[in-house]
């Protein structure tokens, strides 16, 4: 199949940038999305151009690290996968494709398609832990834990930190990500100990850092490729209330 | 003749780690401020150690190649993590995982390491629920635990098919709390481009700002590496695109021995390749071969068809089918170990029964178990897998068998490191995938993320402050010295090399052509021409990269071609050196099959009165042989035995 | 009310203040539709009279207005800081959300605030003699102002009435993403009773907008 795309390319985090337009030719429809990408690069070096610069690295949808916002989507067309999951064959031969890194005022682009998500590891560093050290814990099976609570748990811990969410709603809010990380901690013993503190550090840092407030339009949930419920948000809403009232 | 000292502490093996801990030598918390230490890679072993070294109170600067810590390659890791709790009353117990890791092994990993790995593995889980860890569990509320290959246990613990993704975002979160707390400084986006010596110790590194192209130095008393395995190399893995063998190659050239380089794992159950766009193969989990079963066509006539697409697997009658593995191998059937499943389907494939586009896949076949069980208790038991082989591949396994084929999944040798996971150079240390005590020639499923967390939460904390423990007098390291000065020149001249040849042809279109070398010739199968020749043609193939290598752009900023470039130069050396040892290596063994050394049914066969040893090259100069060094295994506790799977 | 208060602080506020304003206009629309069900504006003059001269109410009034200014203030301030979080934004945007209305709570908003100030000029302050004249009426023997008058004279002005109209079905549209999203933001969220909250939401949204748009399209075409 034949593309034609349009590229966000910014040559870095100060320079002004644009969309640039460029033509793909003869891409398998089973070809990944970032295969296509390394085709054009591949191309691009040849001609002695400076190549599209993306971020990427398992390739299997678990480390988070794709991103792309595409024909207005993060990770694209289909659902529930990441973009380097995404195959060919959901678009259309002839097919425009419109490409844009994440848009938030905390995900500074860094290059082209990269941006900088750190600020997700800060609101992590701010209290998405339990304060243990190594060593010196009880048996494993000492605490047992609610099947139903443990695989919520579960539910919420398949976050990859991707900024999906982000870029998808309309506020750039990371509700999504925050609660995911509170309630998957606030729903195992192990986490419930420090859940009070845990919940305001993380939402005061995610203010800090400029993300934008949850409107419950629930375009994350739709668009997070790990399907994080939006219960999840409901949850830490609940568990800031009492943390703030008690 | 040997310079290796591996320090295995004296005593019983069951009383070897506790005595080794009991005499070691500690470092006061007040003394501890005062020394530094580097860690590159946040994966399981470095992001573990990273936060328990710092927990005790030493500096810690960690560096990760990839936007954040929490993305390191542990996180794709689907299975689960071995242990010998005994939860489930089976007869499991630490000498039971020490016997069978061995024994997976094929005899050719340390006793006293793997015992030690055996030991901790307790901990580990209890750490790691600690944690919050959302471990699988039973309605009662306690752990779950499933079997895997190579066991007659079930000793798994696992959280769904992310259990790497869980334990990694664990570390992730202990590391983060360190970060928060200032207690830890973490350097992003960084690759580690060599080591530092300053009068024989690791002493610092010198790394690349992948964003701004700057190098940097920095010092500290001593220097972990935990950068994963060297898969890639063979281009096509399932490996992260930006895993790679840099950061231990150069400590190599630097003087660290290196281990077992040809001993590399070959996952049976992957996505065949479909294309020469491809980037990366997919794995799927080792489960599926529970239920699925393993087959070619009967006839070539009929291969030939499917290949050609004028035929579909399920035009091909019950009795028309050669179900191979069930064949050959009655006992064990669809579950033998990886190396011999690889193995069997590379044999089918390259007869010419091979399946796909391509000639290179066979079926797996899910039809009989739908027809025993239900698509429902499929769905229940394989879902996930069976919904991302349709995302991939565009077909339905309930419906027609899914394709699979072997591919480079890890890699067992590494670093050589002594008892302590120090290596030759004195002051750096290696844990995780990148060194290569625990798993000798094959690993068990489950056993990665196992000595991962090992080397990181329980053993490098103790052994790196024994080393430790008489620098405390030394000051910190200024980074102006004429190690650093000729370091950082070394780095630099490497780069304006390589920008400076502006040749043909792309660093992919190199890499690729060195995987195909691997591939064929250091692959699932080897032999002593294909071994000669590949040397040859990496030797040619190395030539031809510095001539005729393209990389655009400059270093003033973000340049992946040049970090791929340098990636890709270090792999055309290392890859030479695997070809050394698989040709040294006159013996099968584990993922090393050598097709000289086999029995007549064509089963791997072991040489233990030669090869009972540990092989660690020592670099002597670009245009210079490597010089072997041997390592003696000696097996005190465990009775070395040919490995059968034919009968029980 | 400062802006240093937290997202999720907020957030609360804004649904408490929320379910407030709900409750009185489920009032308000009690106390209107009495002009539809009764065949005099008697009922409607007397319940005015009430809410103008009950010491109670007249104290709960300012709660009201304080409401509504909490409401209005963390609104605002809550889409200058949503705006800020994205300065540059999407040139293709594929709207993946689920709640079609929230994209629009600032727009709504800002009608509704428009809408509440003429209101508050027609009716309110006409009301407390502020500004107008209103003609006295009797009813059951007392004197009291006749509200029911004003009102029909209003709504006979076509334009009046359509804006009124256009007004309460921006309002239904406000409450359609405002019903459920309160629940959320308080962290009222069950897989069990999510569903109906959101299903209610929407009914409750449109028996809103309806009921209070039915009374000048009643009076315009029936007086």
């Amino acid at each position: 199949m034949d593309l034609k795309l349009k590229i966000w390319r910014q040559p870095s985090a100060h320079a002004d940038g644009k969309f640039v337009d460029y033509q793909v030719t003869k891409i398998s429809k089973d070809a990944s999305f970032l295969e296509m990408l390394d085709i054009l690069n591949e191309e691009l070096v040849n001609k002695g151009e400076d190549p599209v610069a993306f971020d990427h690295d398992c390739r299997e949808g678990i480390c988070g690290m794709c991103s792309l916002f595409i024909n207005g989507r993060p990770h694209g067309p289909d659902n529930a996968v990441t973009t380097c999951q995404l195959h060919m064959r959901k678009f259309k031969d002839g097919e425009t494709v419109t490409i844009e890194p994440w848009r938030a005022k905390p995900f500074p682009v860094l290059k082209d398609l990269m941006v900088d998500r750190s600020a997700f590891d800060e609101i992590i560093q701010a209290g998405g832990f339990v304060s243990i050290a190594t060593g010196g814990v009880p048996d494993a099976n000492s605490i047992p834990i609610r099947k139903q609570n443990a695989d919520l748990a579960m539910d919420a811990a398949a976050c990859i930190g991707c900024g999906a969410c982000v870029a998808a709603c309309k506020n750039a809010s990371a509700m999504l990500f925050v609660s995911a990380k509170v309630s998957q901690l606030a729903l195992l013993p192990q986490g419930k100990v420090e859940a009070k503190e845990r919940v305001q550090k993380m939402v005061a840092k995610m203010d800090e850092l400029g993300f934008g407030n949850c409107t419950n339009t629930y375009a994350c949930e739709a668009e997070c490729p790990k399907e994080i419920s939006v219960t999840n948000i409901a949850r830490m809403n609940r568990e800031f209330l009492v943390a703030k009232l008690s | 003749m040997t310079k290796l000292d591996s320090k295995i502490p004296a005593g019983p093996l069951a009383e070897k780690w506790t005595n080794y801990k009991a005499h070691q030598n500690l470092v006061n918390p007040a003394n501890k401020r005062k020394v530094d230490i580097i860690v590159i890679g946040t994966g399981l072993a470095g992001g573990a150690a990273a936060a328990s070294l710092s927990e005790m109170g030493f500096n810690v600067n960690v560096f990760c190649i990839q936007d954040s810590p929490r993305r390191a390659h542990s996180i794709a890791a689907q299975g689960g993590i071995n242990a010998a709790k005994n939860y489930p009353n089976d007869g499991d117990s630490i000498y039971r995982l020490f016997y069978d890791t061995i024994k997976g092994g094929d005899y050719r990993a340390r006793e006293a390491n793997v015992y030690r790995l055996a030991e901790v593995s307790n901990n580990i889980i209890d750490q790691c629920v600690a944690q919050g860890v959302p471990f699988a569990r039973e309605y009662g509320g306690l752990l779950d635990n499933r079997s895997f290959g190579g066991a007659l246990v079930s000793r798994t613990f696992y959280a769904r098919g992310q259990t790497g993704q869980q334990l990694l975002l664990g570390a992730y979160s202990a590391l983060s709390k360190q970060i928060g707390k200032g207690a830890v400084k973490m350097y992003t986006r960084r690759e580690m481009l060599d080591v530092v010596k300053i009068d024989g110790r690791a002493r610092g590194v010198i790394v690349r700002n992948l964003v701004t192209g700057k190098l940097e130095r920095h010092a500290a008393h001593a220097v972990l590496l935990a950068t994963g395995g060297y898969g890639n190399l063979f281009f096509l893995s399932t490996n992260a695109m930006t895993s790679n063998g840099s950061a231990a190659w150069r400590a190599y050239k630097r003087g660290a021995f290196f281990a077992n380089p040809s001993f590399v794992q070959i996952h049976p159950t992957c996505i065949p390749v479909h294309g020469d766009y491809q980037s990366k193969l997919t794995l799927m989990s080792e489960s599926l071969r529970n239920d699925g079963r393993i087959w070619v066509p009967k006839k070539k006539e009929d291969a030939v068809k499917i290949q050609k697409g004028q035929m579909k697997p399920t035009d091909i009658p019950e009795e028309e089918r050669d179900y191979y593995l069930e064949r050959r191998y009655p006992a064990f059937g669809n579950l033998v170990p990886r190396d011999v499943a690889s193995r069997a389907a590379k044999e089918r494939c390259d007869a010419g029964f091979g399946v796909g586009s391509t000639g290179l896949a066979v079926y797996l076949d899910f039809k009989s178990s739908i027809e025993r069980l239900g698509k429902k208790v499929i769905e229940a038991r394989y879902g996930n897998l069976f919904q991302m082989y349709e995302k991939i591949v565009d077909a339905n396994p309930y419906e027609t068998p899914m394709m699979i084929y072997p591919a480079i999944h890890y890699t067992m040798g590494g670093t050589w490191v002594d008892y302590e996971l120090q290596s030759t150079i004195p002051g750096l240390f290696v844990g995780g995938e990148a060194n290569f005590s625990d798993h000798g020639a094959n690993r068990l499923g489950a056993s990665a993320l196992m000595q991962g967390l090992s080397d990181g939460y329980f053993v490098l904390p103790y052994t790196m402050q024994n080393y430790l423990a008489d620098q405390i007098t030394v000051p910190h390291f200024k980074t102006d010295s004429s190690e650093f000065d000729a370091a950082e020149k070394d780095v630099q001249e490497r780069i304006n090399k390589l920008l400076a040849v502006k040749g043909g042809h792309t660093v992919d279109s190199f890499h690729r052509r060195l995987g195909l070398i691997m591939w064929d010739n250091v692959g699932m199968a080897r032999n002593q021409a294909g071994l000669e020749k590949a040397i040859t043609e990496i030797k040619a193939l190395r030539k031809e990269f510095w001539q005729d290598v393209k990389v655009p752009g400059t270093n003033d900023g973000l340049n992946v071609e040049l970090e791929k470039a340098l990636r890709v130069a270090d792999f055309l050396e290392l890859g030479e050196l695997m070809a050394y040892d698989a040709l040294n290596r006159k013996e099968s063994s584990g993922g090393h099959f050598r097709e000289e050394y086999q029995t007549p049914e064509g089963e791997a066969m072991r040489n233990d009165n030669e090869f009972m040893y540990a092989a660690a090259w020592e670099y002597k100069g670009d245009d210079q042989k490597p010089e072997l060094h041997k390592e003696p295994l000696i097996y005190e506790n465990i009775e070395v035995k040919q490995r059968n799977y034919k009968t029980a | 009310m400062s802006i240093s208060y937290s997202s999720v602080t907020k957030k609360i506020w804004m649904s408490l203040m929320g379910f407030f304003l709900m409750t009185f206009l489920i009032v308000h629309l009690s106390i209107n539709l009495l002009l539809v069900i009764s065949p005099t504006t008697d009922l409607f003059n007397e319940a005015s009279h009430f809410m103008g001269t009950n010491p109670f109410i007249q104290a709960f009034q300012w709660i009201l207005f304080a409401g509504f200014i909490v409401h209005i203030i963390i609104g605002v301030v809550l889409q200058i800081e949503n705006w800020m979080a994205r300065p540059k934004g999407y040139r293709v945007k594929a709207g993946s959300e689920d709640s079609f209305f929230s994209k629009y709570m600032i727009h709504t908003g800002v009608i509704i605030f428009i809408f509440l100030i003429i209101h508050f000029v027609n009716f309110f302050l006409v009301a407390k003699g502020v500004i107008g004249e209103i003609p006295e009426t009797m009813v059951d023997g007392k004197p009291m102002d006749d509200m029911g008058s004003v009102v029909i004279a209003l709504f006979q002005l076509p334009y009046y009435m359509v804006g009124y109209l256009v007004a309460l079905l921006i309002l239904g549209f406000h409450l359609d993403h405002g019903f459920q999203s309160a629940f959320q933001s308080l962290g009222l969220n069950h897989p069990t009773y999510t569903p109906f909250i959101k299903g209610f939401g929407h009914f409750f949204a449109v028996i809103i907008a309806a009921a209070f748009m039915i009374i000048p399209l009643f009076i315009y075409f029936s007086k």
